[in-house]
């Protein structure tokens, strides 16, 4: 075991090269949709437990599912709304399960990006030849349901090994070029996309997702009020907005249909969206998007000043 | 080590479900349907009238808002109890004044211990589902099919023959099921249960006994839910429930009907300082009576069958 994940070196957030979002924008916005299958009868995991009871699991099961027969249309009327492309973080086995979903998305010209096959198998315990094995497939049946070349990963319920980052993007990278395999959701080290060293040396960043603004996180492990989320997320945007007219910032929205999309939840999650799609200095964008303007334009500035800083440091 | 292949082998991935249970389909995608009186709304307002007995034994797992402390966990219990002895006579109070038709969800053990509260039950005008034996009787995958079924079928005679009705409905402790739940309950004569809340709406179920109807009874804006285990405040859960009571009758009018679950616990909204809240739902509801179909569970799931009848006139959303 390392004592530090050595995905990326220490870079201060002051005086950082100025990062420019399109149309001179402040902050780069991002919604992105879980869209998962828990399976109801998993196999054991030594690692990790994915229900909390002996299967059925319904209480457990049922929310989920709530989330795919009920959720997700809520949400995507809503993002419609107020102009919002979702970023699909995807258990790539609902194309299977559940395609009228995924053709939804694929209507509105969604993202997807993989967030393993299901959410309650693990990475935990697999070798690195599986780990790879499991990355590609979801790869894979990402292309074949939806056209895209992968370009994001979010590891399945967040369960990571040591070369997960490592593996993606050499996945992506063989499978499509430099159209795939450039981004991590699975580093909540910053609020603007940082370059991510691999072991490959491939272009590669990470994209601020959250887990602070992730429903989720708020609803189910810190139990906030409804409308107090929505006060959250307004105050996490004032505060990155302000600070975007800097240097470029990025807000995500992680969001779970059996959580947001909730009818006592619903209400909260649009106020937050139509104040922040309200700014003008607003690129709301996709996690590729993000993820491509930075590669192209902020990316090796942010290498050359993150090596000459830590040269300085040294000497 | 690593583990094995096997590991990554997917069986069931495959259209629909990895179970067999129901099938898949998106709320959106079935046809609308009005509930009687063209209403868009049918509001659901259950009533779960619990006994949680001293010596758990909290096998497979601790039933939430059961004993958490040393036997004899006298604080827990009698905590619990004073819902069917004090906070139950002011959510009937309150449920009457504002003339709504409550279902009961009632453990089968209070029906021999005590019957004067089935009794006072009954005279309300509502219906009565079971609930299971006690809240520490649960079902799950640890029980063995034949238990299971007895366990159901003395739930069910008990009560039947207490309340001297057909007990159409059924609530899990903890809504919790094992895999054989939905046959043994339809084997039993049971046409409703209200474990699965995956919907805003009722569906079918598949069992080797029969049809069994899934009466999804909201857990994310249920009494105990907010205020006991999130902590949020009576403030709160209030906003919360008419929050979620608007948006599913903006929807309902928009989309076809759909249906309002209330769950309730005597022990968490009958005491002093939270009964006032509940009163200021049911007001709420109350002022959209004109677009609201009250009625008690069994008589939810008699409408959405005929409703759900080809030919039964249903509007597509």
């Amino acid at each position: 075991m390392k004592e530090t994940p050595e995905a990326y070196d220490y870079w201060a957030y002051e005086n950082r090269p100025k990062i420019t979002w399109p149309n001179g924008a402040r902050l780069a916005f991002w919604v992105a949709p879980n869209i998962e299958y828990y399976e109801i009868d998993p196999p054991a995991n030594p690692h990790r437990k994915p229900w909390p009871t002996p299967h059925p699991s319904v209480p457990g099961f049922g929310i989920r599912d709530y989330g795919n027969r009920v959720g997700h249309m809520r949400q995507m009327a809503l993002l419609d709304k107020y102009g919002v492309r979702g970023s699909v973080s995807l258990s790539t086995a609902l194309c299977d399960h559940h395609p009228e979903i995924i053709a939804a998305a694929r209507e509105r010209s969604w993202e997807f990006f993989s967030h393993g096959v299901y959410n309650t198998r693990y990475t935990y315990g697999l070798s690195e030849a599986q780990e790879r094995a499991m990355i590609r497939e979801t790869v894979e049946a990402i292309h074949r349901h939806t056209g895209q070349a992968c370009a994001g990963y979010l590891a399945p319920a967040l369960s990571h090994s040591e070369h997960t980052l490592d593996l993606f993007a050499e996945v992506g990278r063989e499978m499509f070029g430099d159209q795939g395999g450039l981004y991590t959701c699975d580093l909540f080290h910053d609020d603007q996309p940082t370059p991510v060293r691999t072991r490959s040396g491939l272009r590669f960043v990470s994209v601020p997702y959250s887990l602070e603004m992730n429903d989720t996180i708020v609803y189910a492990v810190n139990k906030v009020e409804p409308r107090h989320y929505a006060r959250m997320l307004k105050r996490c945007f004032d505060r990155l907005y302000a600070e975007g007219a800097e240097s470029g910032t990025v807000m995500c929205i992680p969001t779970h249909n059996y959580q947001i999309s909730c009818p006592h939840r619903i209400k909260a999650f649009e106020e937050a969206l139509e104040y922040i799609t309200g700014h003008s200095g607003v690129w709301v964008a996709t996690g590729r998007e993000i993820a491509q303007h930075y590669l192209a334009h902020h990316y090796d500035a942010a290498r050359a000043d993150i090596e000459t800083k830590k040269q300085a440091a040294e000497a | 080590m690593a583990l094995d292949d096997d590991y990554l082998a997917t069986p069931k991935r495959r259209y629909g479900y990895d179970h067999d249970r129901y099938d898949w389909s998106m709320l959106t995608d079935r046809p609308g349907v009005r509930w009687p009186g063209d209403k868009p709304l049918a509001v659901w307002i259950n009533v779960s009238v619990q006994f949680y007995p001293l010596n758990q034994r909290g096998e497979p797992f601790k039933v939430p808002n059961g004993m958490t402390m040393p036997y004899p966990d006298l604080r827990h219990f009698t905590l619990r109890d004073y819902g069917n002895r004090v906070g139950i006579h002011r959510v009937l109070q309150a449920l009457e004044r504002a003339a709504m038709r409550p279902t009961f969800a009632v453990s089968g053990r209070l029906a021999e211990t005590t019957p004067a509260l089935i009794r006072r039950l009954t005279q309300a005008d509502g219906e009565i589902i079971a609930h299971g034996w006690t809240m520490d009787d649960l079902h799950t995958g640890a029980l063995d099919r034949a238990a299971e079924a007895a366990l159901i079928r003395r739930t069910l005679e008990t009560l039947r023959e207490a309340t001297g009705g057909a007990v159409r409905g059924w609530l899990s402790p903890a809504r919790h099921q094992s895999w054989n739940t939905p046959d043994l309950l339809a084997e039993a004569g049971v046409e409703y249960c209200a474990d699965w809340v995956n919907d805003d709406m009722p569906y079918p179920m598949t069992t080797d006994a029969g049809p069994l109807i899934s009466l999804p009874l909201s857990t994310e804006i249920e009494d105990q839910f907010v205020m006991g285990q999130n902590l949020h405040s009576e403030d709160s859960w209030v906003q919360q429930v008419t929050d979620a009571f608007d948006y599913l009758l903006a929807e309902a009018r928009e989309q076809g009907g759909r249906l309002f679950a209330l769950s309730l616990h005597p022990w968490m909204i009958g005491q002093p300082h939270r009964i006032a809240c509940l009163e200021a739902v049911l007001q709420h509801i109350a002022l959209h009576r004109e677009e609201v179909w009250q009625a008690p569970a069994g008589e939810i799931l008699d409408a959405f069958r005929s409703a759900s009848e080809p030919g039964a006139g249903a509007a597509d959303a």
